[in-house]
């Protein structure tokens, strides 16, 4: 009676918008023997796509999603299942037209019209709309609804036409078999497929999916409440599936869709009510599906209350014919899970996708899968990008709970998650916290920002407070401060959150040469700072790597991208087991010392030689402090003299002392992260990993590109040769804002990132291959007196001196192109770092 | 006129009943509740009726405090009184019988009915959604000596009579009850409406009012509950899509039936 | 006589067929004697068949105020009856007026009723298994009661083959009240303008796959052309596709063509119980795995809309 084939070359787990997208992407991309199964009948297997409310705001203040948005909307219109109606955001409280002002910038950043709407224009578009309640709109011409269903059964229907697929319902999965931690077969209760890989696609399941592989999805099924109120003669009379724009009301967290002759009520304003994977009941003892459970009518009141308000005339006599805790997929960070997991290779992930995503999501997955990069950037949607921390049920529901009211809240860029904190610190934790450190959150780790401590020295510097309560949120004047204090003495940079990789063994230089873009073929106690690539040539990562021994290395990287980088270490690891990858970062402590004093600091700590002869500049060596044997680093991300101290974990609150007191003749500061992260790297110019490094740029456009190639063969090589010979499109330059204040009500403004470049009269500046100009990276520049500016420039406009303007609130400021390319706009000869 | 109707919480299954692990009652952990269906179209012709005939509806069940939740949807579609019969043994899910229920409705309905005025017509369900046991009206309507009909899809009231509608096999039968008097309604009678946002919030500001009594059940014990087993057949294919229409029409041939 | 009573039901002398099962219900109960009792004006020819239907005894009740059917005046007369014979047990089929008059009894002898019994066990206390949520659960019980009044859930029990013969029959004189016949049927109206769902040889059922009102007119035409019915699921009346008249299934019409065609239905044991006493089921439908098709004899896979059609235009191809 099975008609479940034994063997595939994929089986891709789910059938709703996200499985049906990767079988259609895969065939297309010529991926053969493909069998794509699902616990539910077709076309509507009874998960989250088949209760969604299908409708798609391309506006997003995320590079990444608004990419992934727009292909998936082209992909909607391309099959002629998308219906644009438009829809409209609409503001009850004043912050959220300042949002909106946000919102037009973040249009402008990605090029999607947009516009502000009064009261009154609202109205005109949505007549049985309550003005009265309503201060203003964000209007999004291009909004619209999708028949998702319909388009899954096009994307099966194009792979069935290529035979490429086997489609099987109604089978349950039991099983997902590894062998040497590599998936080889998906076990159902109709039998065995044995296959090459699986791509878990099945939204709310995924995590008790893939637990049966031993992988985790760190997602949580959470309830999405929905009504469906009707009928309603206006709505009727349009004659239409959809006749007016989506509302919605932002500030209740509400919105409202026509969906023919009713309105569709849905909220993420009730409390977060999470479900286990392993508790959603079965098809057959579910009264609708599996994913629209029973409505819990207290929990929605409120919106009730605040939808009559905003449209009385039509929803009052209207009867709430269907009503549903519906179920969607949520993550600790808010974005899609997609990716090889890291646990079982060839066990993919295409989950936590939302229908606005989905076909680009299904694209993107089988790129990645074919090709080993997918065209746009999966950065943010990575798997791989969480710590082992982050990947359980605890975790994910504490920051669930915390962001599901945010789903249209105003999050401001710089904002620190309240939940899980203080999970992992440093051993001297209890010091910075004793000098008033105020703690951001860097790849779960307590990084202080700023130190209280050093509230006098705003008034020393002379450093001006910011006046609008926006650009004040989450940043200190300290901040400037103490990044004047280390210029002008040392600063002490707490810096735990280092992820340290040690690669040791006979095949390691091999296996290094073959990942980095610049040769690691230094002597011994050199080190190399290098890009890694994708095979497209964008950038996978940098970091920083020391030549411990002839086949020892030591790996450095940042916190954010710690996860992904260790992952794709291991990933390419030889099996031959000539390399042997361990992962450091709980064993060293790592803290900064850098500024005009800081050899002389050091100096007093130790008998050994670290002059500029005995280290130089990009060297590192032990000494011993005391009795306590350290690693230094000469190296700076802030521009000046100092090194990097690496410090076995137990002795590393020993060391912050010894450092701290003897820094005292040397009127050492603590300084946090906000000079070592923006205010002196932006400075110096420095590229920051998902800011200014990305698969869309190269290192060429970066700024990054040596003189010559290595000869040894690296992944992107071939990419990487093409993009020199094809030269630049765009440069990376730092730019000046040449006037901060607002034209509208005459403070200062300061833009906080992701805000467009713009010409002089105000349009898009879009390079040769159809790349925008936005701004990377946005931070004070407190040594050079300007506010600074990263962005990548058309090549014919990426000149010194060349004005511009940047949008910020939908206002425009004045900027100028300040250094075109790498060289640091303070001390562009590094003086003070090589001395 | 005053209609009082007695309704009884249970829970929205799907198409298979999940049992709990002792098996002696439904797993309700996923589900949600909902006035048993003949009742809910029992409150819709109360509705109704006092929307043609002026008066006010009274909805009262005997259960767990819970059973608030389907006293207020009654309200948030037209009822204007709710009233509960509870006590710590319903509170705590233990259900009464049928001879228990329609004595605490009984003595709840004199209380009520002393109280306020004789309600003309007293509503039921035709039997309950879980239990079905058929009785409870009919008990109820022994006790208050008045007369009743079961299976009821049609009323229409007139000069002190209540006139209903119950359907046998090739069309239906009129009954002629003189008020006041007890029905026994049959889902189909109506398509019950579903509450307004308006009625939805009117009906969380409503009172409940809660009565005590107690419900001494016993004579009939559950000792479980099981679901029947599926039979299963050799399912004949006849093929896919229009294809499959010539192979229909022979075996419609072959039965006698074209 | 410590006899086990068995209610029969009749309709101005038409036997309902069903009642006679709880004859086979009744020798489960007891294995003593069991007498049948024949409420109203049911003329002689019940009387002789009920006395043939395999019962030891048969008693008749009849009144001016029982003549037609009176369910709280049946269950008046019933009930004296009982305890003028001190019966250990009244049982009757679980049809709609099974179910009532039964309940009207045990209320007026304050004893408990148990509703559509399928399986009994005369043991001490009584086990037993009836039906709840109209079918889809099944329910073991102990019993532990003097006098019960009990029905058997339709096709639960064999109606027994034939009697033993001559039985001995009886009157019984009930003392009703004056208004005892204060529920008596006033009018009939009869809407057997032809074919109805309970009748026809086929029934062309249409559930949520039909998608909407308009969908059924497919349904129609095939039934036109068969000389059957169309029914459907509950979905279809709560969206309002059709009226509830139409509907099959537990809260529905019960139906037993010889032929049920189930198209764009899932089968959920609801709508079963209101199809299940069909001669054949086909299925058309979408998924192979509803359980309406691996149920049914016969099924055909995919589109509704295009296999109705087709089945139509072969039926007229044919002609």
């Amino acid at each position: 009676m099975s008609d479940q084939p034994t063997t595939a070359k994929v089986v891709v787990i789910g059938a709703g918008i996200v499985g049906n997208s990767v079988v259609g992407h895969l065939a297309e991309l010529g991926w053969r023997n493909i069998v794509q199964i699902d616990k539910g009948p077709l076309p509507n297997p009874g998960g989250s796509t088949g209760h969604a409310s299908n409708f798609i705001f391309p506006v997003d203040h995320n590079k990444e999603m608004c990419l992934l948005t727009a292909d998936s909307q082209r992909q909607y219109i391309e099959m002629g299942v998308n219906t644009t109606c438009g829809g409209i955001e609409v503001a009850r409280k004043p912050e959220r037209l300042e949002e909106f002002r946000r919102r037009m910038t973040s249009s402008t950043s990605w090029g999607i019209d947009s516009r502000l709407l009064t009261p009154e224009e609202v109205k005109e578009m949505v007549p049985f709309i309550n003005d009265e309640v309503i201060l203003g709109g964000f209007y999004t011409p291009s909004v619209s609804c999708v028949d998702s269903l319909r388009a899954g059964t096009i994307f099966r229907e194009r792979a069935m036409a290529l035979d490429a697929l086997t489609v099987v319902p109604n089978v349950e999965v039991e099983a997902v078999e590894t062998e040497q931690g590599k998936v080889v077969a998906v076990v159902t209760d109709q039998g065995r497929i044995d296959c090459e890989y699986v791509v878990i696609a099945c939204g709310v399941w995924s995590p008790r999916i893939a637990a049966m592989a031993g992988a985790t999805i760190p997602l949580t099924p959470a309830v999405h409440q929905m009504i469906d109120v009707g009928p309603i003669a206006e709505l009727e009379a349009t004659g239409n599936e959809i006749g007016f724009p989506i509302v919605r009301d932002m500030d209740t967290f509400c919105y409202e869709r026509q969906s023919g002759g009713s309105m569709e009520v849905g909220s993420y304003a009730h409390r977060p009510i999470f479900m286990k994977a392993d508790e959603i009941p079965s098809i057959k003892a579910s009264r609708l599906s599996p994913t629209e459970l029973p409505f819990t009518a207290e929990d929605f009141d409120q919106q009730l209350e605040e939808a009559l308000e905003l449209m009385p005339s039509i929803l009052e006599t209207a009867e709430m014919k269907y009503a549903i805790n519906g179920l969607l997929s949520l993550t600790p960070d808010g974005f899609p899970l997609l990716g090889e997991t890291v646990e079982v290779k060839n066990l993919w992930s295409a989950a936590a996708v939302w229908i606005k995503e989905g076909p680009g999501a299904g694209r993107m997955i089988a790129e990645w899968m074919t090709h080993g990069a997918p065209e746009i950037d999966p950065h943010q949607s990575d798997i791989a990008r969480f710590y082992k921390y982050a990947r359980n049920d605890h975790h994910v529901r504490e920051r669930c709970a915390e962001h599901f009211n945010k789903t249209y809240g105003i999050v401001h860029p710089r904002e620190q998650w309240e939940s899980e904190r203080n999970i992992r610190t440093a051993p001297y934790h209890a010091r910075t916290e004793a000098l008033g450190a105020v703690y951001f959150q860097a790849g779960g780790w307590e990084r202080p920002h700023w130190y209280e401590s050093n509230a006098h020295l705003v008034e020393h510097y002379g450093v001006e407070a910011r006046e609008h309560e926006w650009d004040a949120r989450w940043w200190s004047p300290i901040q400037n401060a103490e990044h004047l204090a280390m210029r002008e003495h040392v600063g002490m940079i707490d810096l735990a959150p280092f992820v340290v990789f040690d690669i040791t063994g006979p095949g390691a230089f091999d296996y290094l040469q073959y990942l980095t873009v610049n040769s690691v073929n230094v002597a011994v106690g050199r080190s190399v700072y290098t890009p890694l690539l994708d095979v497209n040539g964008g950038f996978r990562s940098d970091l920083t790597i020391m030549r411990l021994g002839e086949q020892e290395f030591r790996v450095v990287t940042g916190a954010f991208d710690g996860p992904r980088d260790a992952f794709w270490f291991r990933k390419h690891l030889p099996t031959d087991g000539s390399v042997v990858f361990t992962d450091k970062t709980s064993a060293f402590c790592t803290i900064g010392v850098w500024g005009p004093k800081a050899r002389a600091l050091v100096e007093t700590l130790t008998n050994d030689d670290v002059s500029h002869e005995g280290l130089p500049y990009g060297s590192t060596k032990e000494v011993l402090f005391d009795s306590i044997d350290v690693r230094l680093f000469r190296i700076s991300y802030v521009g000046e003299l100092g090194f990097e101290i690496y410090v076995p974990m137990e002795h590393a609150q020993a060391v912050w002392d010894k450092i701290y007191s003897a820094g005292q003749a040397f009127n050492i500061v603590p300084v946090g992260a906000g000079v070592y992260g923006t205010t002196g790297r932006i400075e110096k110019g420095y590229r920051l990993m998902g800011a200014e490094l990305e698969g869309e740029y190269s290192p060429v456009e970066a700024g990054l590109a040596r003189p010559k190639v290595k000869a040894a063969d690296f992944i992107g090589k071939e990419a990487y040769l093409k993009a020199r010979e094809a030269g630049p499109a765009a440069v990376l330059c730092t730019l000046t804002v040449e006037d901060n204040v607002s034209p509208r009500d005459g403070i200062k403004r300061y833009m906080t990132g992701s805000e467009p470049i713009l010409t002089l009269e105000g349009q898009r500046i879009v390079d040769n291959r159809g790349r925008s100009s936005y701004v990377t990276t946005a931070g004070a520049g407190p040594s050079v007196g300007k506010y600074l500016l990263m962005a990548y420039l058309p090549i014919e406009i990426a000149i010194v001196g060349t004005e511009l303007r940047v949008m910020y609130m939908n206002e425009l400021y004045p900027v100028k192109v300040a250094v075109a390319g790498s060289t640091p706009l303070f001390d562009p000869a590094d003086e003070r770092m090589k001395v | 006129m005053r209609i009082l109707v007695c309704v009884k919480r249970v829970p929205a299954p799907g198409a298979r009943i999940v049992l709990t692990e002792d098996s002696l009652g439904i797993d309700t952990r996923n589900l949600g509740f909902t006035t048993s269906p003949h009742e809910e179209c029992a409150v819709e012709a109360a509705i109704q009726l006092v929307e043609e005939h002026g008066g006010d509806v009274t909805v009262l069940t005997l259960g767990g405090t819970d059973a608030d939740e389907q006293l207020r949807y009654a309200i948030s579609v037209g009822a204007h009184k709710a009233v509960l019969i509870t006590n710590d043994d319903l509170a705590a899910g233990r259900d009464a019988d049928a001879v228990a229920t329609a004595k605490a409705l009984s003595a709840a309905i004199r209380d009520l009915e002393s109280a306020d005025g004789i309600f003309d017509l007293l509503l039921f369900g035709n039997e309950s959604a879980d239990s079905g046991g058929f009785q409870v009206g009919i008990r109820v309507a022994r006790a208050l000596d008045r007369p009743i009909v079961n299976g009821i899809k049609g009323i229409e009231i007139a000069d002190g009579n209540a006139t209903a509608r119950r359907e046998c096999n090739d069309g239906y039968e009129v009954y002629q009850l003189a008020m006041p008097a007890v029905l026994g309604v049959k889902e189909g009678i109506n398509l019950p409406r579903y509450a307004t946002l308006p009625g939805r919030l009117r009906s969380k500001k409503a009172e409940v009012t809660h009565l005590d009594s107690a419900t001494e059940s016993g004579r009939v014990t559950t000792t479980s509950l099981a679901t029947p087993l599926e039979q299963t057949v050799n399912t004949v294919m006849l093929g896919e899509g229009a294809g499959a229409a010539a192979a229909v029409v022979d075996m419609l041939v072959e039965m006698g039936l074209a | 006589m410590s006899a086990v009573l068995v209610f029969v039901e009749h309709d101005r002398g038409v036997i309902e067929e069903s009642s006679l099962q709880a004859i086979g219900f009744a020798r489960e109960v007891t294995s003593s004697s069991v007498a049948a009792v024949v409420i109203g004006a049911a003329g002689t020819e019940v009387a002789a068949r009920v006395a043939a239907a395999g019962v030891d005894a048969v008693c008749s009740i009849d009144a001016s105020a029982l003549a037609d059917y009176a369910p709280e005046a049946w269950g008046d007369a019933c009930a004296q009856y009982a305890k003028s014979v001190d019966a250990i047990a009244i049982v009757g089929c679980g049809t709609d007026r099974g179910n009532e008059v039964l309940a009207h009894i045990a209320a007026v002898l304050d004893t408990p009723f148990i509703s559509n019994i399928t399986q009994y066990e005369a043991s001490v206390p009584v086990k037993l298994t009836r039906l709840r949520w109209g079918g889809s659960l099944l329910e073991h019980a102990t019993l532990d009661v003097g006098l019960a009044v009990l029905s058997c859930a339709p096709h639960a029990f064999d109606s027994p083959q034939s009697g033993v013969g001559e039985v001995p029959r009886s009157e019984f004189v009930a003392a009703l009240r004056d208004d005892a016949a204060r529920t008596r049927i006033v009018e009939r109206v009869s809407l057997a303008s032809g074919i109805t769902l309970q009748t026809a040889p086929v029934v062309v059922s249409g559930g949520r796959g039909v998608g909407s009102a308009d969908g059924f007119a497919h349904l129609e035409a095939l039934a036109e052309l068969l000389g059957g019915a169309v029914g459907c699921s509950r979905v279809v009346t709560n969206q309002g596709w059709r009226p509830h008249s139409d509907q099959v299934g537990q809260t529905g019409k019960r139906v037993a063509p010889e032929l049920y065609i189930a198209c764009g239905i899932s089968g959920a044991i609801q709508h079963w119980i209101g199809m299940q006493a069909a001669q054949r089921v086909l299925a058309i439908n979408l998924d192979k795995d509803a359980p309406m098709v691996t149920k049914a004899d016969f099924a055909v896979i995919g589109d509704l809309h295009e296999i109705v059609p087709a089945i139509v235009e072969e039926l007229r191809r044919r002609r």
